[in-house]
Protein backbone atom coordinates (compact mmCIF):
# COMPACT_ATOMS: atom_id res chain seq x y z
CA UNK A 1 0.00 0.00 0.00
CA UNK A 2 1.14 3.53 -0.67
CA UNK A 3 1.07 5.75 2.34
CA UNK A 4 -0.06 9.34 2.21
CA UNK A 5 2.79 11.34 3.65
CA UNK A 6 0.98 14.60 4.12
CA UNK A 7 -2.67 13.73 4.61
CA UNK A 8 -4.99 16.68 4.17
CA UNK A 9 -5.84 18.13 7.53
CA UNK A 10 -9.58 17.91 7.89
CA UNK A 11 -10.87 19.97 10.78
CA UNK A 12 -13.28 18.14 12.98
CA UNK A 13 -16.36 20.20 12.25
CA UNK A 14 -19.89 18.85 12.14
CA UNK A 15 -21.13 18.12 8.62
CA UNK A 16 -23.50 20.88 7.51
CA UNK A 17 -26.99 19.69 6.68
CA UNK A 18 -27.67 18.92 3.01
CA UNK A 19 -29.03 21.98 1.21
CA UNK A 20 -30.94 21.18 -1.96
CA UNK A 21 -30.45 23.44 -4.98
CA UNK A 22 -33.15 25.69 -6.44
CA UNK A 23 -36.12 24.25 -8.32
CA UNK A 24 -35.12 22.77 -11.67
CA UNK A 25 -31.75 21.57 -10.42
CA UNK A 26 -30.57 18.37 -12.07
CA UNK A 27 -27.12 17.72 -10.66
CA UNK A 28 -26.40 18.70 -7.06
CA UNK A 29 -22.75 18.81 -5.96
CA UNK A 30 -22.07 19.28 -2.26
CA UNK A 31 -18.78 19.41 -0.39
CA UNK A 32 -16.80 18.02 -3.33
CA UNK A 33 -13.16 17.66 -2.37
CA UNK A 34 -10.33 16.43 -4.57
CA UNK A 35 -6.61 16.55 -3.88
CA UNK A 36 -3.91 16.15 -6.49
CA UNK A 37 -0.42 15.29 -5.19
CA UNK A 38 -1.26 16.67 -1.78
CA UNK A 39 -2.65 19.95 -3.07
CA UNK A 40 -6.35 20.80 -3.10
CA UNK A 41 -7.86 21.03 -6.57
CA UNK A 42 -11.41 21.23 -5.28
CA UNK A 43 -12.22 21.84 -1.65
CA UNK A 44 -15.73 21.83 -0.30
CA UNK A 45 -17.06 22.70 -3.74
CA UNK A 46 -20.80 23.23 -4.15
CA UNK A 47 -22.62 23.54 -7.46
CA UNK A 48 -26.14 23.17 -8.85
CA UNK A 49 -26.52 22.28 -12.51
CA UNK A 50 -29.95 23.00 -13.96
CA UNK A 51 -32.00 20.37 -15.77
CA UNK A 52 -32.52 20.58 -19.50
CA UNK A 53 -29.89 23.24 -20.01
CA UNK A 54 -26.47 23.41 -21.60
CA UNK A 55 -23.80 24.53 -19.14
CA UNK A 56 -20.41 25.48 -20.56
CA UNK A 57 -17.46 25.15 -18.22
CA UNK A 58 -14.72 27.71 -18.77
CA UNK A 59 -11.72 28.67 -16.69
CA UNK A 60 -7.95 29.11 -16.46
CA UNK A 61 -5.55 26.34 -17.45
CA UNK A 62 -5.14 23.68 -14.83
CA UNK A 63 -8.23 24.66 -12.84
CA UNK A 64 -9.65 21.22 -13.49
CA UNK A 65 -12.49 21.80 -15.96
CA UNK A 66 -12.20 18.31 -17.35
CA UNK A 67 -11.54 16.87 -13.91
CA UNK A 68 -14.80 18.41 -12.72
CA UNK A 69 -16.93 16.75 -15.38
CA UNK A 70 -14.93 13.54 -15.07
CA UNK A 71 -15.67 13.44 -11.36
CA UNK A 72 -19.36 14.03 -12.02
CA UNK A 73 -19.30 11.30 -14.69
CA UNK A 74 -17.53 8.94 -12.31
CA UNK A 75 -14.36 8.62 -14.40
CA UNK A 76 -12.18 10.23 -11.72
CA UNK A 77 -12.74 9.22 -8.11
CA UNK A 78 -13.51 11.99 -5.62
CA UNK A 79 -11.93 12.26 -2.18
CA UNK A 80 -15.12 13.29 -0.45
CA UNK A 81 -18.43 14.97 -1.12
CA UNK A 82 -21.68 14.08 -2.74
CA UNK A 83 -22.94 14.23 -6.32
CA UNK A 84 -26.61 13.52 -6.96
CA UNK A 85 -28.61 13.40 -10.18
CA UNK A 86 -32.24 14.29 -9.42
CA UNK A 87 -31.53 12.87 -5.97
CA UNK A 88 -30.15 9.58 -7.40
CA UNK A 89 -26.60 8.38 -7.40
CA UNK A 90 -24.57 7.97 -10.60
CA UNK A 91 -25.18 4.22 -10.50
CA UNK A 92 -28.89 4.78 -11.18
CA UNK A 93 -28.34 7.43 -13.83
CA UNK A 94 -27.88 7.00 -17.57
CA UNK A 95 -25.10 9.24 -18.83
CA UNK A 96 -23.37 9.81 -22.13
CA UNK A 97 -19.81 11.02 -22.57
CA UNK A 98 -18.08 12.47 -25.63
CA UNK A 99 -14.29 12.50 -25.50
CA UNK A 100 -12.02 15.01 -27.17
CA UNK A 101 -9.96 12.27 -28.75
CA UNK A 102 -12.52 10.36 -30.81
CA UNK A 103 -9.78 8.11 -32.24
CA UNK A 104 -9.17 6.57 -28.87
CA UNK A 105 -12.79 6.62 -27.78
CA UNK A 106 -14.34 4.54 -30.57
CA UNK A 107 -13.58 0.82 -30.86
CA UNK A 108 -11.80 0.23 -34.18
CA UNK A 109 -12.58 -3.50 -34.12
CA UNK A 110 -16.29 -2.78 -34.42
CA UNK A 111 -18.07 -1.28 -37.38
CA UNK A 112 -19.26 2.26 -36.74
CA UNK A 113 -22.85 1.14 -36.44
CA UNK A 114 -21.91 -1.43 -33.80
CA UNK A 115 -19.96 1.22 -31.92
CA UNK A 116 -23.05 3.39 -31.76
CA UNK A 117 -25.25 0.46 -30.74
CA UNK A 118 -22.76 -0.76 -28.14
CA UNK A 119 -24.28 0.97 -25.07
CA UNK A 120 -27.70 -0.38 -26.06
CA UNK A 121 -26.31 -3.92 -26.24
CA UNK A 122 -24.67 -3.39 -22.86
CA UNK A 123 -28.08 -2.44 -21.50
CA UNK A 124 -29.40 -5.76 -22.80
CA UNK A 125 -31.81 -4.37 -25.39
CA UNK A 126 -33.25 -6.73 -27.99
CA UNK A 127 -32.19 -6.53 -31.61
CA UNK A 128 -35.53 -4.98 -32.57
CA UNK A 129 -35.17 -2.27 -29.93
CA UNK A 130 -31.60 -1.56 -30.97
CA UNK A 131 -32.57 -1.36 -34.65
CA UNK A 132 -35.43 1.01 -33.90
CA UNK A 133 -33.22 3.33 -31.86
CA UNK A 134 -30.49 3.27 -34.50
CA UNK A 135 -32.97 4.22 -37.22
CA UNK A 136 -34.14 7.11 -35.03
CA UNK A 137 -30.59 8.32 -34.46
CA UNK A 138 -29.63 8.06 -38.11
CA UNK A 139 -32.70 10.08 -39.06
CA UNK A 140 -32.19 12.79 -36.45
CA UNK A 141 -28.50 13.16 -37.29
CA UNK A 142 -29.20 13.07 -41.01
CA UNK A 143 -26.18 10.79 -41.43
CA UNK A 144 -24.69 10.98 -44.91
CA UNK A 145 -21.81 8.53 -44.48
CA UNK A 146 -21.75 4.74 -44.45
CA UNK A 147 -22.13 3.47 -40.88
CA UNK A 148 -21.10 -0.02 -42.00
CA UNK A 149 -17.54 1.24 -42.32
CA UNK A 150 -14.96 0.96 -39.59
CA UNK A 151 -14.30 4.15 -37.62
CA UNK A 152 -10.78 4.54 -39.01
CA UNK A 153 -12.24 4.68 -42.51
CA UNK A 154 -14.19 7.84 -41.62
CA UNK A 155 -13.07 11.45 -41.41
CA UNK A 156 -12.44 13.06 -38.03
CA UNK A 157 -15.75 14.88 -38.11
CA UNK A 158 -17.63 11.73 -39.04
CA UNK A 159 -15.94 9.84 -36.20
CA UNK A 160 -16.87 12.52 -33.69
CA UNK A 161 -20.44 12.52 -35.05
CA UNK A 162 -20.48 8.77 -34.42
CA UNK A 163 -19.13 9.30 -30.89
CA UNK A 164 -21.92 11.75 -30.15
CA UNK A 165 -24.50 9.33 -31.58
CA UNK A 166 -23.07 6.59 -29.38
CA UNK A 167 -23.28 8.83 -26.32
CA UNK A 168 -26.88 9.74 -27.14
CA UNK A 169 -28.03 6.24 -28.12
CA UNK A 170 -29.24 5.17 -24.65
CA UNK A 171 -31.13 8.47 -24.23
CA UNK A 172 -28.90 9.70 -21.42
CA UNK A 173 -30.20 12.00 -18.72
CA UNK A 174 -26.94 13.95 -18.85
CA UNK A 175 -24.50 14.32 -21.73
CA UNK A 176 -20.88 15.21 -20.91
CA UNK A 177 -18.73 16.74 -23.63
CA UNK A 178 -15.02 17.18 -22.95
CA UNK A 179 -13.68 19.61 -25.56
CA UNK A 180 -15.50 17.73 -28.31
CA UNK A 181 -14.43 20.12 -31.05
CA UNK A 182 -10.77 20.71 -30.32
CA UNK A 183 -9.51 17.89 -32.52
CA UNK A 184 -11.67 18.94 -35.46
CA UNK A 185 -11.17 21.37 -38.32
CA UNK A 186 -13.28 24.53 -38.44
CA UNK A 187 -15.79 23.22 -40.95
CA UNK A 188 -16.53 20.11 -38.91
CA UNK A 189 -16.67 22.15 -35.70
CA UNK A 190 -19.44 24.31 -37.15
CA UNK A 191 -21.30 21.26 -38.43
CA UNK A 192 -21.18 19.33 -35.18
CA UNK A 193 -22.00 22.43 -33.15
CA UNK A 194 -25.22 22.79 -35.14
CA UNK A 195 -25.98 19.08 -34.75
CA UNK A 196 -25.56 19.37 -31.00
CA UNK A 197 -27.87 22.34 -30.85
CA UNK A 198 -30.45 20.48 -32.93
CA UNK A 199 -30.26 17.44 -30.71
CA UNK A 200 -30.57 19.62 -27.65
CA UNK A 201 -33.67 21.35 -29.05
CA UNK A 202 -35.22 17.96 -29.87
CA UNK A 203 -34.45 16.23 -26.61
CA UNK A 204 -33.70 18.85 -23.97
CA UNK A 205 -30.95 16.66 -22.56
CA UNK A 206 -28.91 18.29 -19.80
CA UNK A 207 -25.44 18.93 -21.22
CA UNK A 208 -22.15 19.80 -19.57
CA UNK A 209 -19.62 21.12 -22.05
CA UNK A 210 -15.96 21.79 -21.39
CA UNK A 211 -14.50 24.15 -23.93
CA UNK A 212 -11.36 26.18 -24.37
CA UNK A 213 -12.97 28.37 -27.00
CA UNK A 214 -14.97 31.15 -25.37
CA UNK A 215 -17.07 31.91 -28.44
CA UNK A 216 -18.13 28.30 -28.74
CA UNK A 217 -18.72 28.03 -25.00
CA UNK A 218 -21.08 31.01 -24.98
CA UNK A 219 -22.72 30.16 -28.31
CA UNK A 220 -24.02 26.81 -27.10
CA UNK A 221 -24.65 27.68 -23.46
CA UNK A 222 -27.64 28.56 -21.38
CA UNK A 223 -25.20 29.16 -18.55
CA UNK A 224 -21.48 29.85 -18.63
CA UNK A 225 -19.83 28.42 -15.55
CA UNK A 226 -16.62 30.34 -14.93
CA UNK A 227 -14.08 28.79 -12.60
CA UNK A 228 -11.18 30.29 -10.64
CA UNK A 229 -7.58 29.11 -10.45
CA UNK A 230 -6.95 26.25 -8.04
CA UNK A 231 -8.10 25.60 -5.42
CA UNK A 232 -11.00 25.91 -7.79
CA UNK A 233 -14.18 27.73 -6.88
CA UNK A 234 -17.05 29.10 -8.93
CA UNK A 235 -16.00 32.54 -10.11
CA UNK A 236 -19.38 33.33 -11.57
CA UNK A 237 -22.29 31.76 -13.37
CA UNK A 238 -23.44 33.86 -16.31
CA UNK A 239 -26.83 33.17 -17.81
CA UNK A 240 -27.13 33.52 -21.59
CA UNK A 241 -30.75 33.35 -22.63
CA UNK A 242 -30.91 34.16 -26.35
CA UNK A 243 -33.49 32.09 -28.19
CA UNK A 244 -32.57 28.95 -30.12
CA UNK A 245 -31.79 28.03 -32.78
CA UNK A 246 -28.84 30.31 -32.60
CA UNK A 247 -27.15 31.01 -35.91
CA UNK A 248 -24.17 32.83 -37.33
CA UNK A 249 -26.17 36.03 -36.84
CA UNK A 250 -26.32 35.33 -33.11
CA UNK A 251 -22.58 35.87 -32.98
CA UNK A 252 -23.02 39.57 -33.79
CA UNK A 253 -26.03 40.23 -31.55
CA UNK A 254 -25.72 42.49 -28.54
CA UNK A 255 -26.65 39.83 -25.97
CA UNK A 256 -24.02 37.41 -27.25
CA UNK A 257 -21.30 40.02 -27.44
CA UNK A 258 -22.09 41.30 -23.94
CA UNK A 259 -22.02 37.80 -22.43
CA UNK A 260 -18.79 36.95 -24.18
CA UNK A 261 -17.20 40.23 -23.07
CA UNK A 262 -18.32 39.75 -19.48
CA UNK A 263 -17.00 36.15 -19.49
CA UNK A 264 -13.68 37.32 -20.80
CA UNK A 265 -13.45 40.02 -18.11
CA UNK A 266 -14.10 37.50 -15.36
CA UNK A 267 -11.69 35.05 -16.94
CA UNK A 268 -8.91 37.63 -17.11
CA UNK A 269 -9.57 38.77 -13.57
CA UNK A 270 -9.23 35.18 -12.38
CA UNK A 271 -6.11 34.48 -14.40
CA UNK A 272 -4.37 37.55 -12.96
CA UNK A 273 -5.46 36.96 -9.41
CA UNK B 1 2.84 1.05 -45.91
CA UNK B 2 3.38 2.38 -49.39
CA UNK B 3 4.92 5.71 -50.13
CA UNK B 4 4.49 6.94 -53.66
CA UNK B 5 7.31 9.08 -54.95
CA UNK B 6 5.78 12.08 -56.68
CA UNK B 7 6.53 13.05 -60.23
CA UNK B 8 7.78 9.70 -61.47
CA UNK B 9 7.18 8.52 -64.98
CA UNK B 10 5.52 5.10 -65.36
CA UNK B 11 8.83 3.59 -66.47
CA UNK B 12 10.37 4.62 -63.15
CA UNK B 13 7.53 2.85 -61.35
CA UNK B 14 8.51 -0.35 -63.15
CA UNK B 15 12.02 0.10 -61.80
CA UNK B 16 10.75 0.61 -58.27
CA UNK B 17 8.95 -2.73 -58.39
CA UNK B 18 12.22 -4.38 -59.36
CA UNK B 19 14.16 -2.89 -56.43
CA UNK B 20 13.59 -5.77 -53.97
CA UNK B 21 15.25 -8.19 -56.41
CA UNK B 22 18.44 -6.16 -56.71
CA UNK B 23 19.95 -7.45 -53.46
CA UNK B 24 19.42 -11.16 -54.15
CA UNK B 25 20.66 -10.85 -57.74
CA UNK B 26 23.82 -9.01 -56.63
CA UNK B 27 24.44 -11.65 -53.96
CA UNK B 28 23.97 -14.41 -56.53
CA UNK B 29 26.40 -12.79 -58.99
CA UNK B 30 29.06 -12.07 -56.36
CA UNK B 31 28.73 -15.59 -54.98
CA UNK B 32 29.08 -17.03 -58.45
CA UNK B 33 32.15 -14.87 -59.23
CA UNK B 34 34.07 -15.64 -56.03
CA UNK B 35 33.68 -19.36 -56.66
CA UNK B 36 34.51 -19.23 -60.36
CA UNK B 37 37.59 -17.03 -59.84
CA UNK B 38 38.76 -19.38 -57.11
CA UNK B 39 38.68 -16.77 -54.35
CA UNK B 40 36.78 -19.30 -52.28
CA UNK B 41 37.45 -22.97 -52.86
CA UNK B 42 34.55 -24.90 -54.36
CA UNK B 43 34.98 -27.48 -51.62
CA UNK B 44 33.83 -24.82 -49.10
CA UNK B 45 31.30 -23.03 -51.25
CA UNK B 46 29.51 -24.63 -54.21
CA UNK B 47 28.26 -22.61 -57.16
CA UNK B 48 24.97 -20.86 -56.40
CA UNK B 49 23.30 -22.47 -59.41
CA UNK B 50 24.26 -25.93 -58.17
CA UNK B 51 23.03 -25.07 -54.69
CA UNK B 52 19.67 -23.82 -55.92
CA UNK B 53 19.35 -26.90 -58.08
CA UNK B 54 20.04 -29.10 -55.06
CA UNK B 55 17.47 -27.11 -53.08
CA UNK B 56 14.76 -27.44 -55.71
CA UNK B 57 15.50 -31.10 -56.38
CA UNK B 58 15.62 -31.87 -52.69
CA UNK B 59 12.35 -30.13 -51.96
CA UNK B 60 10.64 -31.68 -54.97
CA UNK B 61 10.26 -35.05 -53.34
CA UNK B 62 13.91 -35.62 -52.44
CA UNK B 63 15.20 -36.46 -48.95
CA UNK B 64 15.43 -32.72 -48.15
CA UNK B 65 11.64 -32.52 -48.31
CA UNK B 66 11.28 -35.15 -45.60
CA UNK B 67 13.62 -33.29 -43.26
CA UNK B 68 11.99 -29.99 -44.14
CA UNK B 69 8.56 -31.34 -43.21
CA UNK B 70 9.90 -32.77 -39.93
CA UNK B 71 11.20 -29.34 -38.97
CA UNK B 72 7.94 -27.67 -40.01
CA UNK B 73 5.91 -30.13 -37.98
CA UNK B 74 8.03 -29.68 -34.84
CA UNK B 75 7.93 -25.92 -35.18
CA UNK B 76 4.17 -25.93 -35.66
CA UNK B 77 3.67 -28.14 -32.61
CA UNK B 78 5.88 -25.96 -30.43
CA UNK B 79 4.21 -22.82 -31.72
CA UNK B 80 0.69 -24.14 -31.13
CA UNK B 81 1.52 -25.06 -27.55
CA UNK B 82 3.00 -21.61 -27.02
CA UNK B 83 0.03 -19.84 -28.57
CA UNK B 84 -2.71 -21.89 -26.94
CA UNK B 85 -1.19 -21.70 -23.48
CA UNK B 86 0.64 -18.39 -23.74
CA UNK B 87 -2.00 -16.05 -25.13
CA UNK B 88 -4.75 -16.72 -22.60
CA UNK B 89 -2.18 -16.81 -19.81
CA UNK B 90 -0.71 -13.48 -20.91
CA UNK B 91 -4.09 -11.80 -21.27
CA UNK B 92 -5.14 -13.11 -17.87
CA UNK B 93 -1.93 -11.97 -16.18
CA UNK B 94 -2.11 -8.61 -17.94
CA UNK B 95 -5.64 -7.91 -16.82
CA UNK B 96 -4.52 -8.28 -13.23
CA UNK B 97 -1.43 -6.14 -13.07
CA UNK B 98 -0.58 -7.26 -9.55
CA UNK B 99 -0.35 -10.89 -10.60
CA UNK B 100 1.77 -9.93 -13.60
CA UNK B 101 4.17 -7.92 -11.46
CA UNK B 102 4.64 -10.90 -9.18
CA UNK B 103 5.81 -13.17 -12.03
CA UNK B 104 7.39 -10.45 -14.16
CA UNK B 105 10.91 -11.21 -12.96
CA UNK B 106 10.60 -14.91 -13.78
CA UNK B 107 9.27 -14.20 -17.25
CA UNK B 108 11.94 -11.60 -17.98
CA UNK B 109 14.70 -13.78 -16.58
CA UNK B 110 13.85 -16.88 -18.59
CA UNK B 111 13.06 -14.76 -21.64
CA UNK B 112 16.63 -13.46 -21.42
CA UNK B 113 18.13 -16.90 -20.87
CA UNK B 114 19.16 -18.43 -24.21
CA UNK B 115 16.89 -21.44 -24.52
CA UNK B 116 19.71 -23.46 -26.03
CA UNK B 117 21.43 -23.19 -22.64
CA UNK B 118 18.57 -25.22 -21.23
CA UNK B 119 18.95 -28.09 -23.68
CA UNK B 120 20.89 -30.28 -21.22
CA UNK B 121 18.23 -29.66 -18.58
CA UNK B 122 15.48 -30.67 -20.96
CA UNK B 123 17.55 -33.69 -21.95
CA UNK B 124 17.45 -34.84 -18.34
CA UNK B 125 13.69 -34.44 -18.18
CA UNK B 126 12.55 -35.68 -21.58
CA UNK B 127 15.49 -37.77 -22.77
CA UNK B 128 16.68 -37.84 -26.36
CA UNK B 129 13.25 -37.72 -27.92
CA UNK B 130 11.08 -35.81 -30.31
CA UNK B 131 9.08 -34.50 -27.36
CA UNK B 132 12.23 -32.90 -26.03
CA UNK B 133 12.77 -30.76 -29.13
CA UNK B 134 9.17 -29.60 -29.18
CA UNK B 135 9.15 -28.99 -25.43
CA UNK B 136 12.20 -26.76 -25.37
CA UNK B 137 11.05 -24.80 -28.44
CA UNK B 138 7.61 -24.34 -26.88
CA UNK B 139 9.22 -23.17 -23.65
CA UNK B 140 11.24 -20.50 -25.43
CA UNK B 141 8.27 -19.37 -27.51
CA UNK B 142 5.71 -19.33 -24.73
CA UNK B 143 7.51 -16.68 -22.70
CA UNK B 144 7.53 -14.31 -25.66
CA UNK B 145 3.80 -14.81 -26.19
CA UNK B 146 2.96 -14.33 -22.50
CA UNK B 147 5.07 -11.20 -22.28
CA UNK B 148 3.56 -9.54 -25.36
CA UNK B 149 -0.06 -10.44 -24.62
CA UNK B 150 0.25 -9.28 -21.02
CA UNK B 151 1.73 -5.95 -22.05
CA UNK B 152 -0.95 -5.61 -24.69
CA UNK B 153 -3.58 -5.69 -21.98
CA UNK B 154 -1.61 -3.54 -19.54
CA UNK B 155 -1.01 -0.85 -22.16
CA UNK B 156 -4.56 -0.88 -23.51
CA UNK B 157 -5.70 2.63 -24.33
CA UNK B 158 -7.02 3.90 -21.05
CA UNK B 159 -9.55 6.06 -22.79
CA UNK B 160 -11.26 3.13 -24.50
CA UNK B 161 -11.55 1.44 -21.14
CA UNK B 162 -12.98 4.65 -19.72
CA UNK B 163 -15.40 4.95 -22.63
CA UNK B 164 -16.70 1.44 -21.94
CA UNK B 165 -16.92 2.10 -18.21
CA UNK B 166 -18.88 5.32 -18.65
CA UNK B 167 -21.33 3.40 -20.84
CA UNK B 168 -21.94 1.11 -17.90
CA UNK B 169 -19.81 -1.90 -18.87
CA UNK B 170 -18.93 -4.33 -16.07
CA UNK B 171 -15.34 -5.46 -15.51
CA UNK B 172 -16.05 -8.65 -17.45
CA UNK B 173 -17.62 -6.73 -20.33
CA UNK B 174 -14.64 -4.36 -20.43
CA UNK B 175 -12.35 -7.39 -20.58
CA UNK B 176 -14.35 -9.08 -23.33
CA UNK B 177 -15.14 -6.03 -25.46
CA UNK B 178 -12.07 -3.83 -24.97
CA UNK B 179 -9.02 -5.36 -23.28
CA UNK B 180 -9.05 -8.56 -25.32
CA UNK B 181 -9.20 -6.63 -28.61
CA UNK B 182 -6.64 -4.08 -27.52
CA UNK B 183 -4.24 -6.92 -26.73
CA UNK B 184 -4.59 -8.56 -30.16
CA UNK B 185 -2.08 -6.40 -31.99
CA UNK B 186 0.77 -6.83 -29.47
CA UNK B 187 -0.21 -10.48 -29.17
CA UNK B 188 0.39 -10.93 -32.86
CA UNK B 189 3.79 -9.31 -32.55
CA UNK B 190 4.45 -11.90 -29.85
CA UNK B 191 3.18 -14.79 -31.99
CA UNK B 192 5.36 -13.72 -34.88
CA UNK B 193 8.49 -13.54 -32.74
CA UNK B 194 7.48 -16.79 -31.07
CA UNK B 195 7.29 -18.73 -34.31
CA UNK B 196 10.77 -17.48 -35.29
CA UNK B 197 12.10 -18.44 -31.87
CA UNK B 198 10.47 -21.89 -32.12
CA UNK B 199 12.13 -22.46 -35.48
CA UNK B 200 15.56 -21.43 -34.18
CA UNK B 201 15.35 -23.73 -31.19
CA UNK B 202 13.98 -26.65 -33.21
CA UNK B 203 16.90 -26.39 -35.63
CA UNK B 204 19.44 -26.17 -32.80
CA UNK B 205 17.81 -29.10 -31.01
CA UNK B 206 17.87 -31.14 -34.20
CA UNK B 207 21.58 -30.50 -34.48
CA UNK B 208 22.58 -31.41 -30.98
CA UNK B 209 19.97 -33.70 -29.49
CA UNK B 210 20.81 -36.93 -31.31
CA UNK B 211 18.29 -36.52 -34.07
CA UNK B 212 17.88 -38.53 -37.25
CA UNK B 213 15.56 -36.09 -39.00
CA UNK B 214 14.95 -32.43 -39.56
CA UNK B 215 16.82 -29.59 -41.26
CA UNK B 216 19.19 -29.10 -38.32
CA UNK B 217 20.20 -32.77 -38.46
CA UNK B 218 20.63 -32.54 -42.21
CA UNK B 219 22.79 -29.42 -42.04
CA UNK B 220 25.20 -30.87 -39.50
CA UNK B 221 25.26 -34.29 -41.16
CA UNK B 222 26.18 -32.93 -44.58
CA UNK B 223 28.79 -30.72 -42.97
CA UNK B 224 30.39 -33.78 -41.32
CA UNK B 225 30.78 -35.52 -44.67
CA UNK B 226 31.70 -32.28 -46.48
CA UNK B 227 28.65 -32.47 -48.72
CA UNK B 228 28.60 -28.68 -48.93
CA UNK B 229 26.05 -28.44 -51.70
CA UNK B 230 23.51 -30.25 -49.60
CA UNK B 231 24.49 -28.25 -46.54
CA UNK B 232 23.89 -24.91 -48.27
CA UNK B 233 20.66 -26.18 -49.78
CA UNK B 234 19.45 -27.12 -46.31
CA UNK B 235 20.47 -23.74 -44.90
CA UNK B 236 18.58 -22.00 -47.68
CA UNK B 237 15.57 -24.22 -46.99
CA UNK B 238 15.66 -23.21 -43.32
CA UNK B 239 15.91 -19.55 -44.30
CA UNK B 240 13.02 -19.86 -46.72
CA UNK B 241 10.95 -21.53 -44.02
CA UNK B 242 11.61 -18.76 -41.51
CA UNK B 243 10.87 -16.08 -44.07
CA UNK B 244 7.66 -17.75 -45.21
CA UNK B 245 6.42 -18.13 -41.63
CA UNK B 246 7.03 -14.45 -40.97
CA UNK B 247 5.18 -13.37 -44.11
CA UNK B 248 2.34 -15.76 -43.33
CA UNK B 249 1.91 -14.24 -39.88
CA UNK B 250 2.02 -10.71 -41.23
CA UNK B 251 -0.79 -11.57 -43.63
CA UNK B 252 -2.89 -13.21 -40.91
CA UNK B 253 -2.25 -10.26 -38.61
CA UNK B 254 -3.33 -7.76 -41.23
CA UNK B 255 -6.56 -9.73 -41.74
CA UNK B 256 -7.46 -10.06 -38.08
CA UNK B 257 -6.09 -6.83 -36.61
CA UNK B 258 -7.35 -4.80 -39.54
CA UNK B 259 -7.28 -1.54 -37.53
CA UNK B 260 -3.60 -1.81 -36.66
CA UNK B 261 -1.66 1.35 -37.43
CA UNK B 262 -4.72 3.29 -38.59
Amino acid sequence: MTEVLNPPVVPDVPVPPFKPGPAGTHITIRGLTKYFAGWPLYENFDLDIPKGRIVSVFGPNGCGKSTLINMIAGLVPIDSGEILFDGKSLKDTRIGYVFQNYREALFPWMRTIDNIAYPLKLAGQSKAEVDRRMAELVASFDVKFDLKRYPYELSGGQQQTASIMRALAPKPEVLFLDEPFSALDFEMTLFIREKLQEVFMQTGTTMLLVSHDLEEAVYLADQVLLLTKRPTRVAEILPYLDARPRTVDTLSEAGFIATKKRSLEIFQREVRR
Amino acid sequence: MKIEAPGLRPADHGWRKALPFVGPVVLFVVWDLVVRTGLVKAILLPLPGDTLLALVKGLAGGPLLKDFLFTVWRTVQAFLIAAIVGMPLGILLGSNERSYRSVEFLIDFFRSTPSSALIPLFLMIFGVSDVNKVAIAAFGAILIVVFNSAYGVINARKQRVMAARVMGASNWQIFRDVLFWESLQPSFVGLRSAVSMALVIVIVAEMFIGSDSGLGHRIIDSQQVMNVRDMYASILAAGALGYALNVLFLIIERRIVHWSGR
